[in-house]
């Protein structure tokens, strides 16, 4: 028996079933401004990060005038690249209501692979690419294993894979890094910029575009996507909808693996190195875009766009901060003000339906 | 890709009159037993739906009546006994299994998606895709047509206050939420639709919208399974009431062998006849 059943119609040839079942009515609370600015920012989860996004350029734009120096937007694409990749496979697993600690560690895992392979074993440079795919692949389907096999909670299983996968990335490296001369030209060319109206874009940062692209189509517009949606949602209302749910769970962190192989590839041309301490803040700085996103941490709820403008508002604050001369410090209280005001937000709009 | 032609075969126009069993069941259960842990839920329950009836199922709380339809399903796999369907033996290890057969189920809970549209859940699972290359290459959703045809299904249905149907779940009333439930069975249960209390959530207009709809199923030729607490309702609408009792069939009876006040006796114990 196939798992997908055939596209069906609905009964049909029946004749029409006369008669009206006329059920209750809407009820909709479009009474007050704020009731209807609630149903809006629940109907559009990227609303309230775009507005956010907006206004955060405008403010640094007009604190600092250096912000829309042309190499200043240049500096903050090429800052949210790698971030923004590893986002997008952190918001399919939030989707599902999981969360993943280890993606910083995975993407590691899968740079050094990609970068001793090809420098201290020779392998032709695209197949060093295709073996750290590899890499992020077996990493994401060892995490939705021990999720849908072993019935462990997410955030579990990825903070022990967090651990188990750096271990395993600094003996496979010895604790040193790979640098960029070792490396050859195409695993390091995702640092390589072209110049679009004198903007220099980083080929890396194309890809992570593609990648929204093909990622936010995928979502919106296959079945696939819609079921990890609707396990997100309600795990038993899918399954008894005819859903597979650990099929979709296990095809979810796969998939995130393969994400995370590709973030690595930009990593290394971003560094023009592999190192194996490039990850630890990865992990954090990917939830915080995802939830900045207004990808909700209950699941079923969220866009992949959300993410990019939540890497781009992370990415904003911490540039347009330090242009206007302030410390570090006020970056990461910035950033950790931007997480508590987006969960907030969303415990608000979610309130709109209980 | 559609079982309803080569697995199955009902003699269409020779349904049985509403009170006499049918020679074969187009749904028979025997002897299922389920157990949590030490908590039996089914204890030997049988089960026959014959064409052309309404089957309701009533019980006390903790009965096994949700248990008994989640086991005719795949929503729960029964530790032993057999199901049939139209005199063939059949195994469901997952609902998906029994929606194949087209057996379609109204949950207890009714479980819909609540962030997903109307449209999306009327589909879940058996999303339609694209013609050609956008379809099978890309795995394109035709959300126009998905949305075109809920719509005209509702309308069919006659379920006239969801005019919008990507509108999501959790934006519609308990009793709306209990239509599009109710909607996604009656529209592709092609072979048996099944109701866990369909009518919990609904006031007493809406619950005889809902009765009606079953009536109409059964005379599509569509057998439904009604499992409802509301005893004016099942003697309304059944053409026989499985009594379930301390997870065991403790009989089977008519609404015209039996008065509403015996059915109970036989419910709560008071009586076995
Ligand atoms: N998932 C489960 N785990 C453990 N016990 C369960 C489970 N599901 C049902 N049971 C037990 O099985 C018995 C039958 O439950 P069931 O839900 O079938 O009753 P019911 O007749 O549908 O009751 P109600 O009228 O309240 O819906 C109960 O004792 C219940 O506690
Ligand atoms: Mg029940």
């Amino acid at each position: 028996m196939s798992a997908q059943p055939s596209p069906t119609s609905p009964a049909s040839g029946a004749p029409p079933r006369k008669g009206s079942v006329d059920l209750a009515t809407e009820f909709l609370d479009r009474s007050s401004p704020l009731g209807r600015i609630r149903n809006l920012l629940h109907r559009y989860p990227a609303l309230s990060p775009g507005i956010v996004l907006v206004a955060a350029v405008i403010i640094f734009g007009v604190i600092s005038p250096r912000f829309f120096f042309v190499s200043n937007l240049s500096l903050i694409t090429q800052q949210v690249a790698v971030v923004g990749t590893l986002a997008i496979a952190q918001t399919l697993i939030i989707l599902t209501a999981g969360i993943d600690l280890s993606v910083g560690a995975i993407m590691v895992l899968a740079s050094l692979v990609m970068a001793q392979t090809a420098s201290a074993n020779h392998v032709p440079a695209p197949l060093a690419l295709v073996i750290g795919l590899i890499v992020g692949l077996l990493a994401g389907a060892v995490n939705g294993a021990l999720v849908t096999r072993l019935k462990l909670p997410p955030f579990i299983v990825t903070l022990g894979t967090l651990n188990v996968f750096l271990a395993v990335s600094l003996l496979y490296s010895n604790g040193a890094s790979v640098i960029g001369q070792q490396i050859p030209d195409l695993i390091t060319s995702t640092g390589n910029t072209f110049s679009v109206d004198g903007v220099g874009i980083t080929y890396g940062v194309v890809i992570m575009l593609v990648l929204y692209i093909v990622m936010a189509f995928v979502m919106t517009k296959t079945a696939w996507g819609r079921h990890v949606y609707a396990v997100g949602d309600d795990k038993e209302s899918a399954r008894l909808a005819g859903i597979s749910v650990n099929r979709v769970l296990l095809s979810v962190y796969i998939a995130a693996g393969a994400i995370l192989a590709i973030g690595a590839w930009i990593q290394i041309g971003r560094a023009d190195a592999a190192s194996p301490n490039a990850g630890t803040d990865l992990n954090l700085d990917s939830i915080t875009a995802v939830v900045i996103g207004g990808t909700s941490l209950f699941g079923g709820r969220g866009t992949i766009w959300g993410s990019l403008l939540g890497a781009l508002i992370v990415g904003v604050f911490r540039n347009g901060l330090a242009l206007a001369g302030l410390d570090v410090l006020y970056q990461t209280l910035a950033v950790g003000i931007l997480i508590i005001v987006a969960v907030s937000l969303d415990q608000w709009i979610r309130k709109a339906r209980s | 890709m559609d079982p309803k032609g080569t697995q199955l075969t009902i003699t269409e126009g020779d349904r049985p009159s509403s009170t006499l069993p049918y020679s074969q069941p187009v749904l028979q259960a025997k002897a299922l037993v389920k157990t949590y842990g030490k908590v039996v839920g089914l204890d030997g329950v049988d089960l026959e739906l014959y064409q052309g009836e309404v089957l309701a199922v009533i019980g006390d709380n903790g009965a096994g009546k949700s248990t008994l339809i989640k086991c005719l399903t795949g929503a729960e796999i029964p530790d032993t006994g057999e199901l049939w369907l139209n005199g063939r033996r059949v195994q469901f290890k997952r609902p998906q299994d029994a929606k194949h057969y087209g057996i379609e189920t109204v949950y207890q809970g009714l479980a819909v998606s609540p962030a997903l549209d109307i449209a999306s859940n009327l589909y879940l699972g058996r999303e339609i895709r694209e013609q050609g290359f956008a379809g099978t290459v890309l795995r394109i959703m035709d959300t126009r047509l998905m949305r075109a045809n809920a719509k005209q299904e509702l309308d069919r249905l006659g379920i006239s206050t969801l005019q919008d149907v990507t509108v999501a779940i959790e934006n519609l009333s308990g009793g709306q939420r209990q239509a599009v439930a109710v909607a996604r069975a009656a529209a592709f249960g092609s072979k048996v639709v099944i109701l866990d209390e369909p009518t919990a959530a609904l006031g007493v207009r809406e619950s005889g919208q809902v009765l009606d709809l079953i009536r109409r199923l059964r005379d599509e030729g569509i057998p439904v399974i009604l499992v409802s607490h509301n005893m004016p309702q099942v003697f309304e609408v059944a053409d026989r009431i499985h009594i379930q009792r301390l997870g065991k069939r403790a009989a089977v009876i008519t609404p015209q062998s039996h008065s509403m006040t015996e059915a109970v006796a036989i419910m709560t114990g008071a009586s076995t006849e």
